[in-house]
């Protein structure tokens, strides 16, 4: 079965059409990048996939694991494992790291009626992963994102993605406003998280992600649809042509 | 039409209040003709009413309507449900000073504990014993000269120039019984150099629907470093006003703090007095209000003096159809140059019938002072809050965590951890009562 089946989405915001019949399959295991101009929808499509509100489905269906996802709260499909690491990560002045990430990991372990992870174990298992994404410990102790540079944002995220443990990633622009170190140790971060189990969406406007982050599939989505499919290879193809051929077809 | 006849109205219940009570009300026939004084200029003002200038926003006659009988001493079974609250209301290590139904309950206050340097009375032997000057005070307004003509106890502290205390001492206030008034007067007295924290709580054990008018005169020397905490924490239909008469001398530290966290109809109003060059005043204070509650905190800082700093910090988090009042005032008389007096507040208002109302005043007489306010009123933030459940935090657990962190800016200016963790958990447990 197929972890995740967008099947003809067509989503608006504020009366107007933003995806106008998008369709997409992720099996487990696999790495999908999805590019395209800015304004192709592809935040919209992330969103709409996490759950936020504000967005009106107006045709087609999203499948997780099976599961209608569109019937599930923010929080039921996060505790189901889809995960979106977002592209403008929010600050939080006055919620500390740590106790956030304590909070959110036990309110998802609860939800799928797992115990709660015990203080030494979960410091540990944060120290781990965030030595490995050169996150310092004192970072662990400011409000959420509060003070971060972008790349810190960024890795935060990562962060997340590694103690949450989930098996959809969904990863919108991680490369926006990253230089090269930055870029690399966070796409090591999402590299390290690959597995059989694990599929990821990779979104991005450029193609020198995916020299770090190598996707299985590739998807161009040009006005709310995906317009063209292909492997690593239409990547490459994209850098030299550009998203304009795509813009007629759409 | 309406307001005559609630007036007269109001003046025949307090009346009646008044000469029901007079017998048990402790003094000589001096001291009860001193009540009997400031009774009367409160049946001439009556209760407190919208065009009052200082009760804009918090109209008694529309809110609460009548003075309640006063309540009957408690008996052995109040006091016993009294000790009950002083369990689970005492904050851990404090000094107990507990006052049930506005009478002080020597069984349940730790005297004996106390340090050396801190000397308790009750207000009903002062009275009895010696005067009615704590019946006494300049102010005109109504519900003071009320308490003053009806205060049937309190506690009269007086710590010694020098004394450092390691434990607080924590004023508690239970209410046991239902449909009735307590009125209690303190006095606190505070001399130079010493360094304590003072805590005043506000409880119910089981009773509802009562009503406390409560007022503290406190005198603060030079040199000292004081911590004052309130924690308004009344039963959901309870009345609460209660006035606090603070004067500080010179290079004092005083970090003053309060929270309403229940009652139908909360009023805090407190006067605060630098009276002595180079002080620093923390005013700081959370009200966390839903269903109909009321909750109004006034407080008027007069830079009586020079070179004094004043910071206020407010924080309220209003839901359902709730109300909450801020309305602060800095006073720099002409002496008082190098002033420097700042207030903030902000409001969240987590339902579209919620309602804050902000009234900052700046008078300012001398021309060399740094003077300032600021305010905002608005709802959570949806994108943390998406972000918050995308991370599998359920909705109110979201909202819950981000009214702790907007609460926490003022509640962090507790420096004491243990006594702030204690304040937290009281806002925990009113965000737990909100789901
Ligand atoms: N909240 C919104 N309100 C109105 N228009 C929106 C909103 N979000 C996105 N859009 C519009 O939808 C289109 C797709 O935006 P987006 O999904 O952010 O694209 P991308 O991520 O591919 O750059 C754009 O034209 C954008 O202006
Ligand atoms: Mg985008």
């Amino acid at each position: 079965m197929a972890l995740l089946e967008v099947k003809d989405l067509k989503v608006r915001v504020e009366e107007r059409e933003i995806l106008h019949g998008l369709t997409l399959t992720v099996n487990e295991g696999e790495v999908h990048a999805i590019m395209g101009p800015n304004g192709s929808g592809k935040s919209t499509l992330s969103h709409v996939i996490a759950g936020k509100p504000g967005y009106e489905v107006t045709d087609g269906q999203i499948l997780f694991k099976g599961e209608d996802l569109l019937e599930m709260d923010p929080e039921e499909r996060a505790a189901k494992g889809v995960f979106l690491a977002f592209q403008y990560p929010v600050e939080i002045p006055g919620v500390a790291t740590m106790n956030f990430l304590r909070t959110a990991l036990n309110a998802q372990r609860k939800a799928r009626g797992e115990s709660e992870y015990s203080t030494p174990d979960f410091l540990k298992k944060v120290r781990e992963v965030s030595k490995s994404l050169n996150i310092p410990q004192d970072m662990l102790k400011r409000g959420v994102n509060v003070g971060f540079s972008g790349g810190e944002k960024k890795r935060n995220e990562v962060l997340q993605m590694a103690l949450f443990e989930p098996s959809l990633c969904i990863l919108d622009e991680m490369d926006s406003g990253l230089d090269i170190d930055a870029l690399r140790i966070a796409a090591d971060g999402v590299n390290a998280l690959r597995s059989p189990k694990r599929a990821m969406v990779v979104i991005t406007h450029y193609q020198r992600l995916l020299n770090y982050i190598v996707p299985d599939f590739v998807h161009v989505m040009s006005k709310g649809r995906v317009v063209k499919s292909g492997d690593k290879q239409l990547a490459l193809e994209l850098e030299e042509s550009g998203y304009t051929q795509f813009e007629d077809a759409a | 039409m309406n307001v005559a006849l609630a007036k007269t109205g109001t003046g025949r219940a307090v009346s009646d209040l008044f000469t029901s009570a007079e017998g048990r009300l402790p003094g000589s026939p001096a001291v009860i003709a001193v009540r009997r004084q400031a009774f009367e200029t409160y049946e001439r003002l009556g209760l407190p009413h919208r065009r009052l200038e200082e009760w804009k926003y918090t109209d008694l006659r529309a809110l609460v309507g009548e003075v309640l009988p006063l309540a009957a001493t408690p008996d052995a079974a109040a006091l016993s449900r009294a000790a009950e609250a002083v369990k689970a209301h005492g904050f851990a290590g404090a000094r107990k000073l507990v006052l049930v139904d506005g009478m002080f309950a020597a069984d349940l206050s730790d005297v004996k504990a106390l340090a050396s340097e801190v000397s308790v009375k009750t207000l009903r032997e002062t009275l009895e014993k010696e005067s009615g000057d704590l019946l006494a005070t300049a102010s005109t307004d109504a519900m003071i000269s009320l308490n003053a003509a009806m205060a049937t106890d309190g506690v009269v502290v007086s710590i010694a120039d020098g004394a450092q205390l390691s434990a607080p001492i924590q004023i508690i206030h239970i209410a046991t019984a239902a449909s009735a008034s307590a009125f209690t007067r303190s006095q606190l007295r505070i001399g130079n150099g010493v360094r304590a924290t003072i805590i005043e709580s506000f409880v119910a054990a089981g009773a509802a629907a009562y009503q406390v008018n409560d007022a503290v005169l406190v005198t603060i020397g030079d040199n000292a470093d004081v911590a004052h905490i309130r924690l308004m924490d009344d039963a959901p239909d309870a009345v609460n006003i209660t006035s606090e008469i603070i004067t500080v001398g010179a290079n004092t530290k005083l970090n003053f703090f309060n929270m309403t966290t229940g009652g139908a109809v909360s009023r805090l109003q407190g006067f605060i007095t630098l009276a002595g060059e180079g002080s620093e005043l923390a005013v700081n204070g959370v009200n966390l209000l839903k269903k109909t509650e009321h909750g109004d905190s006034t407080l008027v800082v007069d830079h009586a003096v020079p070179h004094c700093t004043s910071r206020e910090i407010f924080r309220a988090v209003i839901d359902d159809r709730a109300h909450s009042v801020f309305q602060g005032r800095i006073i720099v008389r002409p002496d008082a140059q190098k002033t420097d007096g700042k207030m903030m507040t902000r409001a969240l208002l987590l339902s579209d019938e919620a309602e804050a109302d902000n009234k900052p005043e700046l008078e300012i007489f001398a021309d060399d002072v740094s003077c300032g306010h600021g305010a905002t009123a608005g709802a959570l933030d949806d994108s943390l809050l998406f972000y918050l459940r995308a991370r599998g935090l359920p909705e109110k657990d979201a909202q819950a965590l981000l009214i702790q962190a907007f609460v926490g800016e003022a509640i962090e200016q507790i420096a004491d951890d243990d006594l702030r963790e204690h304040v937290i958990g009281i806002a925990e447990r009113w965000l737990e009562r909100r789901s």
